[in-house]
């Protein structure tokens, strides 16, 4: 695929991005090849994942509730896996192959994989002593050219938990938010591997992980440089994006430029083909950001932590911007003062595509129960909001944000086959995963001990192989 | 609460070694109510009543269970078959002290500057106006055990049992616990390695006994004191046991030698707080009688001193006989007590899967009612809907420790109480989002 790559950025990254896996490709740069005319020619992938699913078994769960992830149920359902696809999706007569394995699933849900949009599994993994902590490059404001898969442990035992209580398939790691520009995101595959690369979910876009707010202004400020201020947070990031878009616009021209990997990831996003994530309480913050992204010219995928969404849920569903969620987190800082537990619903009310993420390695295991505190919270404003629209909120809208909408996040056949089974309703606080299976792959088996990831960290352990 | 409350336990601290008799004063609008109908719970391990009533007067419970006679007189509330529990108890928070964690000026958890210690006492810190405590209340938890941050030294300070009640008082009984952190935080405080700590700890108790046998001991040792008089009063009350001793420990070895402190003090009341890895030791801390305040869903190595994390620790304890309550969420939650019962019905959840440990559902509530009540020696006065527990009680639209469930009606101390939260007016105001014939502002 690398062999694809043009010069030109635009024209490159779709192609680079499309499903590239262990063909690193040439590296060409200005520097290289100190040709002044010809055009900068670089890599877009070099470190490319290496992620493939593990053996499949044709596999039949029938006699289940289905919620398919796109806001359809089906009760008395079955689905068939097939070489790591959903292959099909049924009622009670539908034709099921006779060579499966078949689970029975009387009495249980089933549901698409658990996507987590918000994670700093791996780069604030556990333990978190300070020798891991590497989220934050905090010693500037912008830091576009870190990327966030080059502090990932694969080994952070919190995995292994958001898959077997969490039943999490997918999760994207972002650096932290002290800075503007945190740098680039990475979603991942919620399979162990002993490299980052092994988990890199392939073909994802990259995301970029911006912050408003108290975190930057804070964080400098402290240090007596800019920014300190919100005001002065606008001025380094509109600062930075007017360098971006000229960058840029030599890329387009076809000019020659040095390579410059904040700019490189800049002009990414003003591309379109890396996805903004960004970090904002307010909903006052929020509207500015947006006229600053139609400013520069590039659009924000989603709001995290985005506390007071219900105050602009019309313009984020005008803008077609998603909004992600706590249930109910509040107060910890003046930003989240005004967190209300309808947040999530209102927003969904209005049409925005809606989000429910943890940003938390404790939170990751119980998403589904986010969703149904929510759920609940809206139902009690009198809102008609079904189990499987509420299912939305954890699947195909963050695989949406995170652009791999079109391969998972639903039960549609021919996609992933990321699913869950749960042992009863996954809205009651009483029920926990199952069976979890990542590319038809069945990766946790609550009733096989030996169908659990245990880290090299927890080898030799108290509690080692525990359900934990 | 009253004024009688104060005078006693202000006796209990000039007098040292004298236990603050708990005088729970009954607010002035206490109603006389008998809830009926009821699929009740007692809060105390018992299973569920169907068709139960509960009658409070003059702020207290008189009866409760299945054919109590609602006396004449007395306001009858139909709860139309729903569930009826005691106020849930958060067995550990910072609720009343903390308005908004990072703005500093509206935290009064910790007192890391102060040259005081174990004397602090948060009583006067405590804000009932705020609005975590409406928003707590609003989820159905009526008391709280409230504990102190750090402090400048080894001992945090003094905490108290509170309410939720909506009015201008909070303080059930001031100085219900003195707190102290072993282990990694300890440690750091005490100079860097447990070897310090536990040197530490015992040099400011046999100081505060010495103190206590001589005040003037205190001044002879001028600068070089390990302790202020007002600490060395409060540790003498530590000593002898009037104040149950709450200690932040995880590591099974922590724990170990945190159950030995007996050996020298043996009038310690110990009640462990965390306790990550207390499975591991739980036969010895069943032994112990020492109670424990778990973190119930904490599964993660946080650190060196949380290795054998697992949401089954819980379970574990309780089957080896050590008094669980359920609380401490993100250790210093003054804001999402709530998560109480979504927690005790996670616990609930574990019977069911395969190799994990839980607890039952008459035992998980029992976690976050009567459980911390009796942790910290208050089970003869709240906790629980027996005879003569405070009138705290609430009616839940459905299961309590299911995720969707809403107290309807919360009394507190027989009187009925609000439930609307700041929370509710901005919802209300952003129902709809767009402005309408005026900018929000107006909208009220």
């Amino acid at each position: 695929m690398i062999r694809g790559v043009r010069a030109d950025l635009l024209a490159a990254v779709s192609l680079a991005f499309a499903g590239c896996t262990a063909n690193s490709g040439e590296v060409e740069t200005a520097s290289s090849k100190p040709a002044p005319e010809k055009p900068v020619k670089f890599n877009k992938d070099p470190y490319p994942s290496t992620y493939t699913g593990y053996p499949t078994r044709l596999t039949v769960v029938r006699n289940v509730t289905i919620f398919d992830g796109e806001g359809g149920r089906i009760d008395n359902g079955s689905i068939v896996l097939s070489s790591g696809k959903v292959d099909r999706i049924g009622g009670p007569g539908m034709e099921l192959p006779t060579d499966a394995d078949v689970v029975d699933g009387t009495g249980k849900y089933l549901t698409p994989g658990v996507i987590d949009v918000h994670s700093h599994l791996g780069d604030y993994p556990s333990p978190s002593v300070e020798a891991h902590s590497d989220g934050n490059e905090a010693t500037s404001p912008t830091t576009p050219e870190v990327w966030s898969e080059h502090s990932v442990w694969p080994q952070d035992p919190g995995f292994g938990r958001a898959l077997a209580n969490g039943g999490v398939t997918t999760l994207q790691i972002l650096p932290g938010s002290a800075n503007l520009m945190g740098g680039r995101s990475i979603t991942l595959k919620n399979v162990p591997a002993r490299t980052v690369q092994g988990m890199k979910f392939p073909g994802a876009p990259y995301g970029l992980k911006m912050a408003c707010g108290e975190n930057p202004k804070r964080v400098y400020g402290s240090k007596g440089r800019m920014p300190s201020t919100r005001m002065g947070n606008f001025a380094v990031n509109r600062a930075t994006w007017a360098k971006a878009v000229a960058y840029k616009k030599k890329l387009d021209e076809g000019k020659a430029v040095d390579r410059d990997l904040a700019m490189e990831t800049l002009a990414g996003v003003l591309s379109g083909e890396i996805l903004v994530h960004n970090h904002c309480y307010r909903a006052d913050e929020m509207a500015l950001v947006i006229d600053m992204s139609k400013e520069f010219g590039y659009k924000v995928s989603a709001f995290h932590h985005a506390v007071e969404a219900y105050k602009i849920a019309d313009l984020l569903e005008k803008e077609g911007i998603c909004a992600a969620m706590w249930a109910d987190w509040w107060g910890f800082k003046m930003e989240a003062y005004d967190s209300v537990p309808e947040n999530i619903p209102l927003v969904y009310k209005a049409g925005a595509c809606t989000i429910v993420h943890s940003d938390d390695a404790n939170q990751i295991q119980r998403l589904n129960q986010e969703a149904a505190k929510a759920l609940a919270a809206g139902r009690r404003m009198r809102m008609q909001i079904s189990d499987e629209q509420a299912w939305t909120w954890l699947a195909i809208n963050p695989a949406k944000a995170l652009g791999i909408g079109d391969r998972t996040g639903s039960l549609k056949p021919g996609k992933m086959a990321d699913v869950v089974l749960w042992n009863g309703n996954p809205f009651s606080a009483y029920t926990r995963p199952e069976k979890v299976w990542i590319d038809g792959a069945m990766m946790y088996d609550a009733m096989d001990p030996k169908r659990r990831p245990v880290s090299d960290f927890e080898l030799g352990q108290p509690g080692e192989g525990d359900v934990k | 609460m009253g004024p009688c409350l104060r005078r006693g336990a202000a006796r209990a601290g000039l007098g040292g070694a004298l236990i603050a008799a708990l005088a729970l004063a009954a607010p002035a609008q206490a109603q006389d109510v008998a809830i009926t109908n009821a699929k009740l719970v007692i809060g105390d391990g018992s299973a569920p009543i169907d068709g139960g009533t509960v009658v409070v007067r003059g702020g207290k419970v008189v009866a409760a269970g299945a054919g109590v006679a609602v006396p004449a007189g007395v306001e009858r509330v139909d709860a139309g078959g729903r569930w009826v529990t005691p106020g849930i108890v958060a067995a550990f928070s910072r609720v009343g002290l903390v308005e908004v964690d990072a703005v500093t000026g509206s935290n009064d958890r910790s007192a890391s500057k102060s040259r005081f210690s174990a004397g602090l006492d948060i009583a006067p810190a405590l804000n009932p106006m705020g609005s975590p405590v409406a928003v707590n209340r609003a989820a159905g938890v009526t008391r709280a055990i409230v504990a102190p941050g750090a402090s400048g030294n080894l001992f945090a300070g003094q905490g108290a049992v509170v309410d939720l009640a909506d009015d201008n008082d909070m303080v059930t009984k001031p100085r219900a616990l003195q707190f102290v952190a072993f282990g990694e935080d300890g440690s750091a405080k005490a100079g860097g390695s447990r070897a310090a700590l536990f040197l530490l700890f015992r040099e400011q108790l046999l100081a505060a006994r010495s103190y206590a046998r001589n005040p003037a001991t205190l001044a002879e040792w001028g600068n070089d004191a390990l302790i202020q008089r007002a600490d060395a009063e409060a540790l003498v009350r530590v000593i002898d046991g009037t104040t149950p001793l709450f200690v932040r420990v995880d590591r099974a070895t922590d724990i170990l030698n945190v159950l030995k402190l007996r050996q020298e003090f043996p009038a310690l009341k110990l009640v462990l707080v965390g306790a990550t890895e207390g499975w591991l030791v739980a036969r010895d801390i069943a032994a112990a009688r020492v109670p424990v305040l778990v973190s119930p869903l904490t599964d993660l190595p946080g650190n060196f001193e949380q290795l054998g994390a697992t949401q089954s620790n819980a379970g574990r304890l309780a089957a080896a006989g050590v008094p669980v309550s359920v609380g401490v969420f993100d250790d210093d939650d003054a804001h999402k007590m709530g998560y109480a019962t979504q927690y005790a019905g996670n616990l609930v959840g574990l019977t069911k899967l395969p190799g994990a440990s839980g607890l039952s559902w008459d035992q998980a509530f029992a976690a976050i009612s009567s459980a911390p009540a009796r942790a910290v020696g208050m089970d003869a006065t709240v906790g629980s809907l027996r005879p003569g527990r405070v009138g705290d009680v609430v009616i839940w639209d459905n299961d309590p420790l299911e995720l969707g469930s809403r107290p309807t009606a919360v009394w507190i101390d027989g009187k009925a109480q609000s439930l609307t939260t700041r929370q509710d007016r901005l919802r209300d105001r952003y129902a709809t989002p767009q402005e309408g014939g005026l900018p929000k502002a107006y909208d009220r």
